[in-house]
């Protein structure tokens, strides 16, 4: 019975992010012919970005809401949907749509998680923008992280000319998008390959 | 004791000239090959053995008992204790301005910052700038070697195994104290180890606990340690996932 109702909510979602997914599919064809932006205008967007980290990790909040805003924050300025299925690589050519967007959904939850109970350790660290770089058509900018007692660390935000949105974070030469297609691809081997499995357990967490 | 230290440092005269001479670059790292990869995963699970028996608990009782500014503190005298070392490095390496930087560190932190308890320098903007021997032997054309996991101190390569002995062994610190206070930095290292393992308990036991703990611990290593050395990579991977992007 439980199992049943589980499908059910999860097809509903399926169809739900299914057609969030056509949406976002005719968004962004007219954003072809939309001019891309530039190196100031992509830094002053990480900057906000910075902004808004820095005061979640500095709010005091309770990590559960802490992990909200920042999902919130994920999902405003990075391009979600293009991290997710980076991540899945070759092994999601074959899959379904409405696998692909489930996949995406159960990820989203997944990285809050994983990245957001983070935040206790950065607790009264700062983040500033120091720089940024053009390289083909996307940004490389340059940011620093400061803990206390820690030797300042690198974080730089790959953002796309054409539209704005960041396509992945790496800390310290670390690229999220490489790791995690590392660590999903690890984790599918482990399961056969089954996608469906994988996404089960991915919104287990 | 006088005769031993003149030996080291007529070994470290002969290692700087090796340096001088040897003015190529590493050659470019290969990937992510795991050659000794059974070993590695034995040695691994060791030390996720000798976290869970002795490292864990002994960072909550570390962490539980004492306040952070006393672990700050900790941590901060075991920085400052290690700055000596870091010059040597930075000298040998030929980077001056590194080796004035620390240096003048170490002198705030131990006179203003009361033998180092308290990070007065970066304070007053003068930030932590680490360097160890393994980064001195990538400046002198040594290469990365096979990627190895070290017992305790988990994921290196060969060069940088070397340079985590060459630093310990070597420390000009702990030549220059007197007997009964010699070992005092190196107590103050593995706490501090134990303060870091109780800040970042969450991370570290995502690690150990993630069945994907193993080949996420040798990216991280392997990228992270070539971004701070400055070795340009190709990552072809990462370039097309990027052009990807724009169709």
């Amino acid at each position: 019975m439980m199992r049943m109702m589980g499908n059910e909510t999860s097809m509903t979602r399926r169809a739900f992010v299914g057609g969030l997914a056509g949406l976002s599919v005719l968004a962004a064809m007219p954003g072809r012919a939309l001019a891309a932006i530039s190196a100031s205008q992509a830094e002053s967007l990480i900057g906000k970005v910075v902004r808004d980290i820095n005061s979640i990790i500095n709010s005091g909040a309770p990590e559960a809401t802490m992990i909200k805003r920042f999902e919130d924050v994920f999902a405003k300025y990075a391009d979600v949907n293009f991290i997710a299925l980076s991540a899945l690589g070759p092994d999601g050519r074959s899959a379904s749509a409405s696998q692909k967007s489930a996949f995406v959904k159960a990820f989203r939850a997944y990285i809050a998680r994983r990245y957001g109970s983070r935040f206790r350790e950065f607790e009264g660290g700062r983040i500033d923008v120091v720089s940024t770089t053009q390289v083909k058509s996307r940004y490389e900018v340059l940011t620093k992280t400061t803990l206390k007692g820690h030797a300042p660390f690198d974080v730089v935000f790959i953002v796309a000319a054409k539209n704005g949105k960041f396509i992945d974070m790496q800390v310290e030469g670390i690229s999220i998008v490489k790791s995690e297609r590392k660590e999903i691809g690890a984790m599918l081997d482990r399961r056969k390959g089954d996608l469906n499995q994988l996404i089960a357990d991915l919104q287990k967490g | 004791m006088k005769k031993r230290n003149s030996k080291i440092v007529v070994a470290l005269a002969g290692l700087a000239l090796m340096g001088l001479s040897a003015c190529a670059t590493a050659p470019a790292p290969s990937g992510y090959a795991d050659p000794h990869e059974d070993q590695n995963r034995w040695t691994h699970r060791a030390n996720i053995k000798l976290d869970r028996v002795l490292v864990s608990p002994a960072s909550n009782t570390y962490g539980t008992v004492l306040p952070q500014p006393v672990r700050d503190s900790v941590s901060a005298f075991s920085d400052n204790a290690s700055l000596p070392g870091v010059v040597a490095n930075n000298l040998l390496q030929g980077q001056i301005e590194d080796a004035l930087h620390n240096t003048v560190r170490f002198v705030f932190n131990s006179t203003l910052g009361l033998l180092g308890i308290f990070d007065v320098a970066t304070d007053i903007g003068l930030e932590e700038r680490s360097s160890d021997f393994g980064e001195t032997l990538h400046v002198w054309g040594v290469p990365e070697g096979d990627y190895v996991v070290l017992p305790f101190f988990g994921p290196s390569t060969e060069r940088d195994g070397i340079g985590i002995l060459v630093d310990f062994v070597l420390n000009p610190l702990s030549m220059a104290l007197p007997t009964d206070v010699k070992h005092l930095p190196k107590a103050a290292w593995v706490l501090s180890k134990f303060g870091d393992r109780y800040q970042f308990s969450d991370t570290v036991d995502e690690f150990y606990e993630s069945e994907t703990g193993y080949e996420l611990m040798q990216l991280y290593y392997l990228d992270s340690r070539r971004y701070e050395l400055g070795v340009e990579v190709e990552d072809d991977e990462l370039e097309d996932i990027y052009d990807a992007y724009d169709g």
